[in-house]
């Protein structure tokens, strides 16, 4: 029998009127790498934040390796062992590894001593679990794949026990997430504990020993990983069952809709990014853009869209040119020409999240009637419209005049392909449309790309989701160092051979 | 370890009421101990200020004067603000505002009365406007820091001003650098003037119609920003530039516009001050409301429902201060600057030194309400 590490027993947390967690009771077992899975706004990050002393509970009791704590603040925790690694990394930009590592914990006024011997220790950490980190860089240098384990560098040197990894890998590529994925499993074998937080089916089933489940701030379910399957937890985080692969019907694709002719785009930096990329879309047909994250397509869907600065090569909608070295269109005009796009960032580029609701469902919109007229916005128009697309989209909670920011992720994309949507766009572009969206909006969220596709829409989806686009698209295309490397048909097309397409290998 | 509040819980009445009055409150306590330490009572100042700017009719004029020159100041810096642009110069924008009003009103004071008025706002409006492009256009095409440059326009306008009134339009039959007077007939009316016309004698006070202008502009203000396509599209600007280019809308047209009517509205406080009081140009007559205009923005958080009472507030304190330094000897002048830089200190600097603590008490209270 192994002895629980950490013990929570009827934990209860409520914001206002939203009770985030119930009688939470959870056992975490000491040397496991522990899951905890559930749809956004499930309780999970409430529940490890008040693990980590950001949060106090309304009730319960938190104990660790027996012993009953209080937890008051961070500085508490990690006292007693606990360690975080944020969503969003808590780094200091312009410091180097070793310096935030040290940071609260110095020790001495001015440095000597004390400094060189935490970096022999961090570099014996270091070997010991693989973290392969450079301690002089600066952390503005890194990727972030490098600076995700310094955080759990420095958790480990604070003398964590059991590390909480809140979506680790949701800002990841697939070969950084198998490094973590290493990395955590060295931590295992060490002896620590892990509780992960994701709503990524996948990762639990390759890396847990037990899982527990929340729904609606409760733990719902709790189980070894080797005795439940993908479909099982998934039905158990949603409360009914999902479909993992959308069902789509066959369309007979019409003519080419959208056309990239030797298409050069370059990033701020001046590097060229996307190199002579020529693409056809059909009219009702979905072609997948796959590829790891920062091979170009950030920018080829920036250049798509009029907002960023074509350096050669031309684009065509409908045979009319609406884009080259001069730049023709800007998005506004290609709104009107029929091209919507949902961009992949959607809190830096997709919306103001410090807007209303309402005010975000008409953003790119707004000058267009019935939703102002003569320069004046027509609030009642736009708020039944508002009030008419967040039914349509089942957008939760339904409160036009709430701020955006105060929605959670898979809501804030509806709000955006309601939007981009409702126009009934010629050609759609869609850059990582489930990023961060819980299990029941992707299914949501798929069904209406198809949908659209069904309606004859031509329709560009960019994800580094390889299993979101061989589930929605017709054809697929692989991006790799800004060139398209490939193209296939989706029906005989493997991972495998996408994968190493993807890898540039091929 | 700092409060987390959630945002969304808090009611509108502690964020917008409650908080600004707590911060109040605490300058007013700091400032009554300067007063105790300068030797004098307090609450007998407190006194004196309620007086001077309430307690008779000429008082409460000479209030309303400054709070017209405050509402202009306050609502030229929050029109910027909303397009995340910081105007520090709406002191230099105020004063090149006086130039446009002067040389319309003089060169068309042929025209009827009502006529030369709306051209002295438009000029007002559009030399104000035109001090601020420069600054407006070098943060849009060069990103050279809107701060940084409008501090300089107000040394510029300022010695430019000096300039002119020394040398160009200086009333040439005397020394002194202001310009000759306006005809008497385009004078707006004062208070005194109106309340003759019903029949009330008052004595002199420099609270003229321009009051009507200012409630004017902050309507206007209030109808730009929350009701216009372009209010909508310089608050996207603002909130988050890069969205704003993917929705097609130009950060660069948007921070022109923004900072355009910014510096027009800053313009207008010389239509108080030249049309209405002076009557002339006086070397330095924007006498620091532009920078109290500031901190009347961010006490009255950048909405004009909010901006008139803290202009109103600042047109007591300037009021009835004067009235404490003619009352208490050992109360001078630069005492009541103190006095208002401590308010400006708790109400814009430290406006969030009790804010997590205030909200927190409030949202936990409420809650418990509902559970019970």
């Amino acid at each position: 029998m192994v002895s629980p590490i950490l013990e929570l027993s009827n934990i209860n947390k409520s914001f206002g009127h939203v009770h985030a967690n119930k009688d939470i009771n959870l056992t975490i077992k000491k040397g496991t790498i522990h899951g905890i899975i559930g749809e956004n706004g499930a309780g999970k990050s409430t529940l490890m934040s008040i693990v980590y002393g950001l949060y106090q509970a309304d009730s319960g009791k938190i104990k660790v390796s027996g012993k009953e704590i209080n937890l008051k603040s961070p500085r508490d925790s990690i006292e007693n062992g606990i360690g975080m690694v944020h969503q969003h990394f808590m780094l200091v930009e312009n410091f180097t590894v070793l310096e935030n590592i040290v940071l609260g914990f110095e020790g001495e006024l001015i440095f000597g001593k004390n400094l060189k011997k935490a970096k022999t220790d961090l570099k014996n950490l270091c070997d010991t679990y693989n973290l392969n980190v450079d301690l002089d860089s600066i952390i503005s240098d890194l990727s972030v794949g490098f600076r995700q384990r310094v955080e759990i560098l420095k958790s480990l040197y604070r003398g964590a026990e059991v590390f909480i990894l809140d979506e680790p890998t949701g800002v990841l590529t697939p070969q950084e997430v198998d490094e973590l994925f290493k990395i955590l499993r060295s931590l295992k074998e060490e002896g620590k504990t892990i509780v992960l937080i994701t709503h990524k089916l996948n990762e639990i089933m390759d890396l847990t020993s037990e899982v527990s489940v929340m729904r609606q701030g409760e733990v719902v379910g709790h189980t070894k990983t080797e005795n439940t399957n993908r479909e099982k937890l998934a039905e158990m985080m949603v409360g009914r069952s999902v479909l993992l692969r959308i069902n789509k019907s066959k369309v007979e694709r019409g003519d080419v809709v959208f056309k990239v002719e030797n298409l050069t785009v370059k990033d701020d930096l001046d590097v060229t990014r996307v190199k002579n990329v020529n693409l056809e879309i059909h009219a009702g047909e979905i072609l997948g853009l796959a590829g790891v994250t920062g091979n170009g397509q950030t920018e080829l869907l920036e250049a798509l869209s009029g907002i960023r600065k074509v350096e050669s090569g031309e684009i065509y909608l409908n045979d009319e040119k609406i884009s080259d070295n001069l730049g023709l269109l800007n998005p506004r005009e290609l709104k009107e020409k029929g091209l919507a796009h949902v961009p992949e960032d959607r809190q830096r580029m997709g919306l103001v999240t410090d807007f209303k609701a309402y005010e975000n469902l008409i953003f790119g919109y707004h000058d267009q009637e019935p939703y102002s007229k003569s320069s004046i916005m027509k609030e009642n128009q736009i708020l039944d419209y508002s009030k008419k697309v967040m039914e349509e989209y089942d957008v939760r909670p339904r409160s036009p005049n709430l701020m955006t920011s105060n929605f959670s992720g898979g809501n804030q994309q509806k709000l955006i392909l309601s939007r981009e949507l409702n126009e009934n766009p010629k050609i759609l572009l869609v850059g990582q449309p489930t990023r961060g969206v819980d299990i029941g909006a992707i299914e949501f969220i798929h069904q209406r790309l198809i949908d659209m596709r069904d309606k004859g829409a031509a329709i560009l989806l960019v994800s580094v989701e390889l299993e979101e686009v061989l589930s929605l698209s017709d054809r697929i295309v692989v991006m790799f160092d800004g060139n398209i490397v490939g193209e296939r048909v989706n029906k005989d097309v493997t991972d495998r051979e996408l994968g190493l397409l993807m890898a540039g290998v091929a | 370890m700092s409060v987390v509040v959630d945002k969304s819980k808090v009611p509108w009445w502690v964020s917008n009421l409650i908080v600004p009055l707590v911060n109040l409150t605490l300058a007013l306590i700091v400032s009554a101990l300067f007063i105790f330490i300068a030797g004098e009572n307090p609450l007998q100042a407190i006194k004196l200020i309620i007086y001077g700017s309430f307690g008779y009719i000429e008082g409460f004029a000479y209030t309303l004067y400054y709070t017209t020159n405050f509402v202009f100041t306050g609502l030229a810096f929050a029109v910027a603000f909303h397009c995340r642009l910081f105007n520090i110069g709406g002191e230099g924008q105020a004063y090149i505002g006086g130039l446009g009003v002067f040389l319309v009103a003089i060169n068309f004071s042929f025209l009827p009365v009502s006529v030369v008025w709306l051209l002295a706002i438009a000029g007002a409006f559009v030399f104000g406007a035109a001090w601020a492009f420069i600054p407006a256009y070098l943060q849009a095409k060069r990103g050279s820091h809107i701060v940084i440059t409008t501090i300089m326009f107000n040394f510029i306008a300022s010695s430019l001003m000096v300039y002119l009134l020394v040398d160009i339009i200086r009333d040439m039959d005397q020394m002194g650098p202001h310009t000759v007077a306006l005809p008497e007939n385009i004078w707006l009316p004062t208070f005194k003037d109106l309340a003759a016309l019903f029949g009330m004698k008052i004595r002199y006070s420099p609270l003229n119609l321009s009051f009507l202008l200012a409630i004017a502009a902050s309507f206007f203000v209030w109808f730009l920003v929350w009701k216009t396509k372009w209010g909508y599209e310089m608050r996207a600007v603002g909130h988050n530039t890069q969205a704003a280019i993917y929705a097609g809308i130009s950060p660069y047209k948007n921070i022109i516009i923004a900072m355009l009517i910014s510096g027009g509205l800053a313009g207008l406080l010389s239509i108080n001050e030249i049309l209405g009081v002076h009557h002339k140009i006086v070397s330095g007559f924007p006498a620091g409301y532009g920078f109290t205009g500031i901190a009347v923005a961010l006490m009255g958080r950048n909405h004009p429902i909010g901006i008139f009472p803290a202009a109103f507030l600042f047109g007591i304190l300037y009021q009835g201060g004067s009235e404490v330094t003619f009352d208490m000897p050992n109360i001078t002048r630069y005492m009541f600057v103190a006095v208002q830089g401590v308010i400006i200190l708790f109400s814009g600097a430290l406006e969030n030194l009790f804010r997590p603590q205030i909200e927190s008490f409030f949202v936990n209270r409420l809650n418990r309400r509902v559970e019970a």
